[in-house]
């Protein structure tokens, strides 16, 4: 009876590593499965518009369609990407993103009150807000401020055969199958997507960015 | 007064009823009484997609968190290169050229490069880490990167997956990711 519980545990927490890994996933216990759990996070240059870049994070990975509909953004929680532009590995710049009421508000790139793991809202930044799409519903966005925000339900942008890479890393395969099978495939986030000119950001060619969350005190 | 007029006059009363009601309840939405104040502190962060996951031990994944980027190599460049030595026990080089200790102190400062001036994408075979598209096969690189050895060719089965994209189109207008299934 000990050995088929133990088994069991066994069997559990490796069905928990699997649920709680994506690219960025298994990361940080002390938030996994949370609203702060940032599953992925994307820049790139705006398909649209060249003068532009795009910053977007996936938060609360591996949400099942039917889990979806009632998902929603944690209002505790401060999204931000942060800028580098002079390879300091410091934030010059940041782009902060709340959840208020249903409301997504964006606000930046502006200079942070404080760089580092403590924020305060710099409310006074150029700013755009945008209903929070609901699932199942075209995207609603806006643009203010020549910033562009969403924020909602995503199909998971994130692809890999992450079984067949666990299976590596325990002994169990010796290498990747072909074709492998995606682990996200079918499954959602909760995206938040913000659009900004690349003047805004600083004269540098290359920047060093990334995201945050960061819960209220 | 005929019946015409009476509709009239009860369909004007009506307007000038919800007229009246709506522009009083907009007044909250024109200056909207949002609460942006108080303090926050930092929960998770992330920079290249995957590293945290594959190169961080599990009892340091909280504390890599909690580290400023210009903290992070002087932290944890020692144990990402260990944890690549222990991943590929025969790593030499890889196809940027770089050693075990030049490619981990990369690695080691968790933040996405992004250009402002080119093609933004995390590899395609010209441009390197100057930003992450979202059909970038970010997981291909990294194995590659790991496993591929100084010209790609190591580890055969090893050095991709073999999922080279989304189960869902990407769309070119924003904000560009598929809807949800």
């Amino acid at each position: 009876m000990k050995k088929i519980a133990g088994i069991t545990t066994g069997l559990i927490l490796a069905g928990l590593a699997l649920f709680f890994m994506s690219a960025d996933h298994i990361d940080a216990p002390s938030v996994a499965g949370s609203g702060a759990d940032i599953t992925d996070y994307y820049a790139f240059e705006s398909p649209r518009n060249s003068n532009n870049l795009v910053f977007t994070a996936s938060l609360q990975g591996l949400l099942s369609p039917a889990a979806t509909g009632s998902a929603t953004f944690d209002e505790s929680v401060l999204l931000e990407f942060k800028i580098d532009n002079d390879q300091d590995l410091i934030e010059d710049m940041v782009i902060q993103a709340v959840v208020r009421d249903g409301k997504v508000y964006a606000f930046g790139p502006t200079t942070p009150n404080q760089t580092g793991g403590a924020s305060t809202i710099n409310s006074d930044a150029p700013s755009v807000s945008a209903d929070v799409t609901p699932y199942g519903s075209t995207a609603i966005i806006n643009t203010a401020n020549g910033i562009s925000v969403f924020a909602g339900p995503r199909d998971d942008p994130f692809f890999f055969d992450l079984g067949a890479y666990q299976a590596i890393l325990g002994g169990m395969a010796s290498g990747f199958n072909d074709p492998g099978v995606d682990t996200f495939a079918g499954t959602n986030v909760m995206s938040i997507v913000i659009e900004v000119p690349k003047s805004s950001l600083g004269n540098a060619a290359m920047l060093n960015t990334w995201a945050t969350t960061k819960v209220r005190l | 007064m005929n019946l015409k007029n009476i509709f009239f006059f009860a369909s004007l009363l009506i307007s000038v009823f919800f007229l009246t009601s709506c522009s009083d309840q907009e007044d909250p939405v024109v200056t909207p009484n949002v609460d942006f104040s108080g303090s926050y502190a930092l929960s998770d962060q992330m920079g290249r997609p995957a590293i945290n996951t594959v190169f961080v031990s599990d009892d340091r994944k909280d504390q890599f968190n909690e580290t400023e980027p210009s903290d992070m190599a002087a932290g944890f460049s020692a144990a990402f290169e260990s944890r690549l030595l222990a991943l590929n026990p025969n790593y030499t080089t890889n196809a940027l050229g770089l050693d075990a200790t030049t490619f981990t102190s990369v690695l080691a400062s968790d933040v996405l490069n992004v250009s402002t001036q080119g093609k933004t994408t995390f590899f395609d075979g010209t441009n390197v880490l100057t930003g992450r598209a979202l059909a970038d096969d970010v997981i291909d690189v990294e194995l590659l990167l790991i496993f591929g050895g100084p010209d790609g060719s190591s580890n055969s089965g090893l050095t991709s997956d073999n999922v080279d994209a989304n189960d869902k189109p990407f769309s070119t207008t924003f904000p560009y990711l598929a809807s949800p299934w």
